[in-house]
C-alpha cells in the first residue's frame, strides 16, 4: 500500500479547544454528574441496596442457584437414572446409583437408587439441567447456600427432593405436570422412606 | 495558669479534631457510598437506636485500636515506626497556627492553639511539607517495592505542587498585606473575600491543596488501584490509624486555609460580625460560620474524589510545572501591578 493511496484515509485527533484544555468546564459537567448521583439517593431513594437480611435479593429467572429433584405429577422422583447428568457435568459432582424401576411404574425401566450431589464441586452451570431428557434435575434460584461442614453440602436424593418442595411454588416446573397434592406426597411412595422402592 | 489554660485548650482542640477526623471518615465512607448509588454505613448503632450508622465511627476506631499492630520482619524498624508519627504530628502541628474563631487580646478567649504568630502562613506550609516525610520515610523503611514507589512518587509529587502552593497564595498576602491569618481574615472582613480579589490564586491553591493532602485526583503515593496501598502497605492497626488521621487533619487544615485566604474565615457578607465584637455570642457564631464552612469545602474534596479520576504520574509534573507555576506567576505579578497602580 502506498502512501498516496487515495483509498487512506487520514484521522488526525480532534483539536482541544482553549475550554477543553482548561478541563475546567469537563469538571463542572463531572460534578453535575456525580450530585445528581448523591442526590438520587440522599433524596430520591434511589440506591441499588439491597438490605440483605431483611430484604431478599430476587434473582433472574435463569439464575442458576442450588439443584433441585423434581416430582413428577404423583410425587415419584422424576429422574430415570439415565446419567446423562453425570456424563455432561464437567465438575463430576453428580454420583447416581440406578436400579431397576418397580413393576408398579410402568413409565419407566429405572430409577435413582441414590442420586448425590456435591455442592462445593459444583461449578452451577447448568449443563446438568440442559443434559436431562426428562426434566428431572433443575438449578433453582436459592443462592444463599451455607454449611458448617463439607459432610453437610453434599446433597442425597431427599434433600434434593426437599429442594424441590420448598421451591415448588416459588419456581415452577418448567415442562410437565406438577405433583397434584403436596398433602399427598408423604403418602405415595417416597424415595428412601418407607419399605418400597420410591 | 496561663500555662494550664493552654493546655487545656490543646487538649479539648486535639481531641475535638479527631472526634471531627473520625465523623469525616463516615461523611466520606456515605459520600463515596451515595455517589456510587450505595447507602452507605447505616447499621452501626442500630441496636441503641441510633440512626444511619453514626456510631460507626467508634466501631472502626476500636478496631484500629484493638487490632494487632504487625511489624514485617524485614522492614527498617525506627523509621518504620517513625513514620506514622511524622505523619500525625506534622499534621497536628500544622493546625496549631489556625485560627478557627475570633482570635484577639481583647477576646476573652483566643479561638487558636498559637495565636498571634506573624508568620502564620509560612508556618503551616513549613509544617505541611513536613508531613511528606511521614510519607516517604513509610515507603522507604516499608522495604517493599509497591510502597517503595508511593515514597518515591509522594516526593516527586511535592516537588511539583509545593511551588504553586505556595506561589498562590501571594496574592492575597499582599493585597491583605500580612501573613498572619488573622489580619487575613481582619482585610477581608473590612473589604471583600479574597476568592474576588484572587480568583485565579484561589483555583491553583485548590488544586494544589488536593495534591498537599493527597487526595483523589492526586493521591498517587497511595493509590491503591495501582500501589496496593503505596506508602502504608505493609501498616496495619493503629500505625496505619495514625497515617489516616494525619491525612484527614491535613485536609481539614488545608480546607480551613482555604476558608481562612479566599472565603472570608468567620465573615458572612449579610452579617453585622466585625473584627473589633467581643463576647460570647459573636465568638460561638464565628466559630460556628467557620466550621460550617470548612465542612463544605471538605465535602466539596470528597465530591471532588468521586468525580476526577487519579492523574498519571507525568500529568501531575506537567499540569504543576507547565500550567499552574506560570499561572501562579501571573497571579502574583498581576496582583502587584495593579496594587502598585491603585495604592500609588
Amino acid at each position: 500500500m502506498q502512501a498516496d493511496d487515495p483509498n487512506l484515509k487520514l484521522i488526525r485527533p480532534l483539536e482541544m479547544s482553549l475550554a477543553d484544555r482548561l478541563f475546567l468546564p469537563a469538571i463542572v459537567v463531572g460534578l453535575g454528574v456525580t450530585a445528581r448521583h448523591i442526590a438520587g439517593v440522599m433524596f430520591g431513594g434511589k440506591a441499588i441496596t439491597v438490605q440483605y437480611p431483611e430484604e431478599q435479593h430476587i434473582t433472574s429467572a435463569n439464575y442458576r442457584g442450588v439443584h433441585r429433584l423434581n416430582r413428577d405429577h404423583e410425587g415419584r422422583v422424576k429422574c430415570v437414572a439415565c446419567m446423562l447428568c453425570a456424563t455432561a457435568c464437567p465438575a463430576h459432582c453428580i454420583d447416581i446409583v440406578g436400579a431397576t424401576a418397580p413393576e408398579t411404574w410402568p413409565d419407566r425401566e429405572k430409577y435413582p437408587e441414590s442420586f448425590v450431589i456435591d455442592e462445593l464441586r459444583c461449578i452451577y452451570c447448568g449443563m446438568c439441567e440442559e443434559a436431562c431428557p426428562v426434566e428431572a434435575i433443575e438449578l433453582t434460584g436459592l443462592y444463599d447456600l451455607t454449611g458448617l461442614s463439607r459432610e453437610e453440602m453434599i446433597f442425597d436424593k431427599a434433600k434434593l427432593l426437599s429442594v424441590f418442595d420448598a421451591t415448588r411454588n416459588q419456581e415452577p416446573m418448567r415442562y410437565g405436570k406438577p405433583p397434584v397434592d403436596p398433602g399427598s406426597l408423604h403418602t405415595t411412595a417416597l424415595p428412601s422412606q418407607g419399605p418400597g422402592p420410591a | 495558669m496561663l500555662a494550664i489554660g493552654i493546655l487545656i485548650k490543646i487538649f479539648v482542640v486535639a481531641n475535638v479534631l479527631m472526634g471531627a477526623v473520625a465523623y469525616l471518615i463516615w461523611v466520606e465512607r456515605k459520600i463515596a457510598a451515595y455517589s456510587q448509588d450505595r447507602i452507605g454505613p447505616n447499621r452501626c448503632g442500630g441496636e441503641f437506636g441510633v440512626p444511619a450508622g453514626l456510631l460507626q465511627p467508634l466501631a472502626d476506631g476500636a478496631k484500629m485500636m484493638l487490632k494487632e499492630g504487625v511489624v514485617p520482619a524485614y522492614v527498617n524498624k525506627p523509621l518504620y515506626i517513625l513514620a506514622p508519627v511524622i505523619a500525625i504530628i506534622a499534621a497536628l502541628l500544622g493546625f496549631a497556627v489556625v485560627p478557627f474563631g475570633p482570635v484577639g487580646p481583647d477576646q476573652m478567649l483566643d479561638f487558636q492553639i498559637a495565636p498571634y504568630l506573624d508568620i502564620g502562613i509560612v508556618w503551616v506550609f513549613a509544617v505541611g511539607s513536613l508531613a511528606v516525610y511521614g510519607v516517604v520515610l513509610a515507603g522507604w523503611a516499608s522495604n517493599n517495592k509497591y510502597s517503595f514507589i508511593g515514597g518515591l512518587r509522594s516526593s516527586a509529587q511535592l516537588i511539583s505542587y509545593e511551588i504553586p502552593l505556595g506561589l498562590s497564595i501571594l496574592g492575597i498576602v499582599l493585597v491583605a498585606g500580612s501573613l498572619d491569618l488573622n489580619a487575613i481574615i481582619k482585610w477581608q472582613d473590612q473589604h471583600v473575600w479574597g476568592i474576588v480579589v484572587s480568583p485565579l490564586g484561589f483555583l491553583i491553591f485548590l488544586v494544589s491543596g488536593f495534591a498537599e493532602t493527597n487526595r483523589l485526583p492526586f493521591d498517587l503515593p497511595e493509590a491503591e488501584q495501582e500501589l496496593v496501598g503505596g506508602f502504608h502497605t505493609e501498616y496495619s492497626g493503629m500505625k496505619f490509624g495514625m497515617f489516616f488521621l494525619g491525612e484527614y487533619v491535613h485536609v481539614i487544615t488545608v480546607s480551613a486555609l482555604t476558608v481562612i485566604l479566599f472565603g472570608g474565615g468567620w465573615d458572612l457578607p449579610f452579617l453585622p460580625l466585625s473584627y473589633d465584637q467581643t463576647g460570647v455570642v459573636p465568638a460561638i457564631a464565628k466559630l460556628t460560620i467557620f466550621s460550617g464552612k470548612v465542612a463544605c469545602v471538605i465535602v466539596f474534596m470528597m465530591w471532588i474524589r468521586w468525580t476526577l479520576p487519579r492523574f498519571r504520574y507525568d500529568q501531575l509534573m506537567d499540569l504543576a510545572w507547565k500550567s499552574l507555576i506560570p499561572l501562579a506567576l501571573l497571579n502574583l505579578a498581576a496582583t502587584a501591578i495593579i496594587l502598585q497602580i491603585i495604592r500609588g
